[in-house]
């Protein structure tokens, strides 16, 4: 069994009467969920859009040899490095300072 | 495979180039002559990694050494992941997808890369603090370790060697193909040195490989990139002006009438014939995006950093290195049709490429760098695939050691030394059957079964981890019943799919029309897990249910992680 060899239920227990647990817990949970969200319903409009309109797709912006199809490809690259940053931003700076916090307050 | 074949299995075949598997490799090749630069560079780079294999071995003593490598940084991690991810076939089959068609190419790259938030948001952390060496270490934490390390197992070797076929079989082609030997040398060349990297270095020489072909890799497409650029004067508008030019002379001389032509042109500009079932396609691109957060390799590889802060900062790093490697591959496929296209020692009379349909960035090097800069690019595309079957190798030989022998058979209290004993008999065992493998498939029309081992992962092992992770409700019998109803369901979907049920059994209407289960079967395999765990009245359901606060303070807390560098 991999549980670590010093299990501290004394500490656990207090963790889990800390109300900032819940919170922390709840907040990181329904921004991690948003961001899912997010990522699926935008990634799934890209793939209908290329399979429902494809005319529209590779229309010209601004008159020149780009088309919408590139410009919204390449903002599906940056953005999917975006959104992981925007997460790794939030979940290492605010999450993990609350969740300092809190275990230097329990321990 | 004839081309008919190849037709016919449509979008799956497609996307076999941009998932590692050589669909194109496979269509039309001839073997080159030796290739004597290549292979000097290649050695070079055996060289430096045989040298820094002796360096691991000899700090690998312990079983966590042999399975995370003593630990490295998130960056590194990062890195060492996209080298894991860039297959030498996405290299070579999407810059020549976008050669022939355009933009197509550039909706697989999307679709590999958004796998990656979902596993930044949903397991990366949790997997990082619950675990030790395998991701069944976390889809087991609460729950009775035969039933659901068995699944794991089971679940961890049937995604591994669909994956490894396919990269062992493209392996032989690509090497045939630029370097000039054959097939059955190209075969236990990669077989040999793969197990060498295992059995000795473990897991610090894997990393450490896949590093530095990652480097290698990055670095020879952005010295590309700015020889292409240079010469449409750094503007992309030029850049696919041009191209639209290059295509619609091409029509033009193909005895298009020239408003035809003109629109033939303009077609690379947007989408073509990639997508033209909806449910496929959503079907594919959910495999994808699924699937990258149950690859065992992959997941494997968080728990070579200390903690859930490094494990995010390394999706992060190597989603950047992925999506920029992405970014370069669609300029150079536009690059290779200004640069390349009416160039007669690129080009034959018919306007297919000489030495094979994938060949669109061997010709570019060529053309920007010369003789040895194709060398380079050669040897960066073999060095990808030693890369890629290493993690693999390491993550079924893992599975088998520590998920079955250590934690099946001797309920965890397994000596290491045996451990580590097991191991790596497994890894000679595995890079054997790597080897027999690659001969026995390599006839064969092997492109889906990289897209197969997304979909497998996604509709077993995905559910498995989110459910277990988090919802209190999961049983044992959950977890491994329902993972494994998960995982048939992909297996017997693409049986019945056109890709096996036409193509290979030879009936007239497949039973399943879409090219890819995930659509479907990842929703059975949650269904499972749900009705079976809200089913079971046994009493370990019980204990498995009362698990779950500790579980998840140390998911969420990092309590108790294990960090691979102490022992």
């Amino acid at each position: 069994m991999q549980t670590p060899a010093t299990p501290d239920s004394a500490l656990e227990a207090r963790i889990f009467a800390d109300p900032r647990y819940a919170a922390l817990v709840r907040d990181r949970q329904r921004f991690s969920w948003t961001l899912t969200a997010i990522t699926v319903i935008v990634y799934s409009s890209f793939i209908s859009l290329i399979a429902f309109d494809k005319p529209l797709m590779a229309r010209p912006i601004g008159g020149g040899a780009i088309s919408l199809a590139v410009v919204l490809g390449a903002v599906m690259l940056v953005g999917t490095v975006v959104i992981c940053a925007v997460y790794v931003r939030r979940a290492n700076g605010d999450y993990d300072q609350r969740l300092a916090a809190l275990l230097a307050s329990v321990r | 495979m004839t081309r008919n074949l190849w037709r016919g299995a449509g979008l799956l075949t497609l996307l076999g180039w941009a998932t590692g598997a050589n669909a194109a490799i496979v269509g039309a090749m001839q073997r080159q002559p030796t290739n004597w630069t290549a292979i000097a560079m290649f050695a070079g780079f055996v060289g430096i990694t045989l040298w820094i294999t002796g360096v691991a071995a000899r700090r690998t003593r312990t079983v966590s050494d042999f399975y995370t490598g003593g630990g490295i940084t998130g960056f590194q991690n990062g890195l060492a992941m996209a080298g894991d991810y860039c297959s030498a076939a996405s290299f070579l089959g999407i810059t020549s997808q976008i050669f022939n068609d355009g933009y197509d190419g550039l909706i697989y790259a999307i679709g590999f890369l958004v796998g990656w938030p979902i596993v930044l948001f949903l397991v990366a952390e949790k997997l990082r603090n619950l675990g030790r060496f395998t991701f069944a270490d976390v889809a087991s934490y609460r729950f009775l370790q035969g039933p659901v390390r068995s699944f794991s197992a089971v679940s961890t070797l049937f995604v591994v060697a669909f994956y490894l076929i396919a990269q062992m079989v493209g392996a032989g082609q690509l090497v045939q193909l630029l370097f000039g030997l054959p097939y059955l040398y190209a075969i236990t060349v990669v077989g040999g040195l793969m197990m060498v990297y295992v059995l000795f270095g473990g897991m610090r020489a894997t990393s450490w490989v896949q590093i530095i072909k990652a480097v290698m890799l990055l670095c020879g497409a952005t010295f590309l990139v700015v020889g292409v650029m240079a010469q449409v004067g750094f503007s992309f508008e030029t850049l696919f002006a041009r191209a639209i030019a290059v295509k619609t002379r091409l029509a033009l001389e193909g005895g298009l009438s020239p408003a035809a032509a003109a629109a033939k042109g303009r077609a690379i500009m947007g989408p073509g014939g990639f997508i033209k079932d909806p449910i496929s396609a959503l079907s594919f691109g959910f495999a994808l995006m699924l699937g990258t957060a149950g690859l065992p390799h992959i997941l494997m590889r968080f728990f070579t950093v200390p903690n859930a802060r490094e494990a995010r900062k390394s999706i992060l790093w190597a989603t950047v290195w992925i999506g920029y490697f992405y970014a370069l591959t669609f300029i150079l496929g536009f690059g290779a049709i200004v640069l390349i296209s009416f160039n007669p020692a690129y080009v034959d009379v018919a306007g297919a490429l000489r030495g094979g349909n994938n060949m669109a960035v061997m010709h570019l090097a060529h053309a920007i760098g010369g003789n040895l800069f194709l060398g380079f690019i050669s040897a960066v595309a073999f060095a990808t695939i030693l890369a890629v079957v290493a993690g693999l190798t390491l993550s079924a030989a893992s599975a088998i050691s520590h998920d079955v022998y250590a934690s099946v058979f001797h309920k965890g209290d397994a000596d290491p030394t045996k451990e580590l004993r097991v191991s790596r008999i497994t890894t000679i065992l595995l890079g054997i059957a790597a080897i027999v493998l690659g001969i026995v498939f390599q006839k064969q029309n092997v492109a889906f079964m990289v897209s197969l081992a997304f979909a497998l992962a996604a509709s077993g092992n995905f559910p498995v981890l989110v459910m277990s992770l988090l919802w209190k409700g999961c049983t044992t019998n959950g977890a491994a019943w329902g993972g494994a109803i998960g995982l048939l369901a992909a297996l017997a979907l693409t049986i019945v799919s056109p890709v096996i049920w036409i193509a290979v059994f030879g009936f007239d209407q497949a039973i399943f029309p879409y090219s890819s289960p995930a659509l479907f079967s990842v929703p059975t395999g949650f269904l499972a897990i749900w009705l079976i765990s809200t089913l079971d009245r046994s009493p370990r359901a019980a204990i498995d249910k009362a698990g779950y606060p500790e579980q998840r303070l140390r998911s969420e807390t990092g309590i108790g992680v294990h960090d691979p560098a102490m022992h």
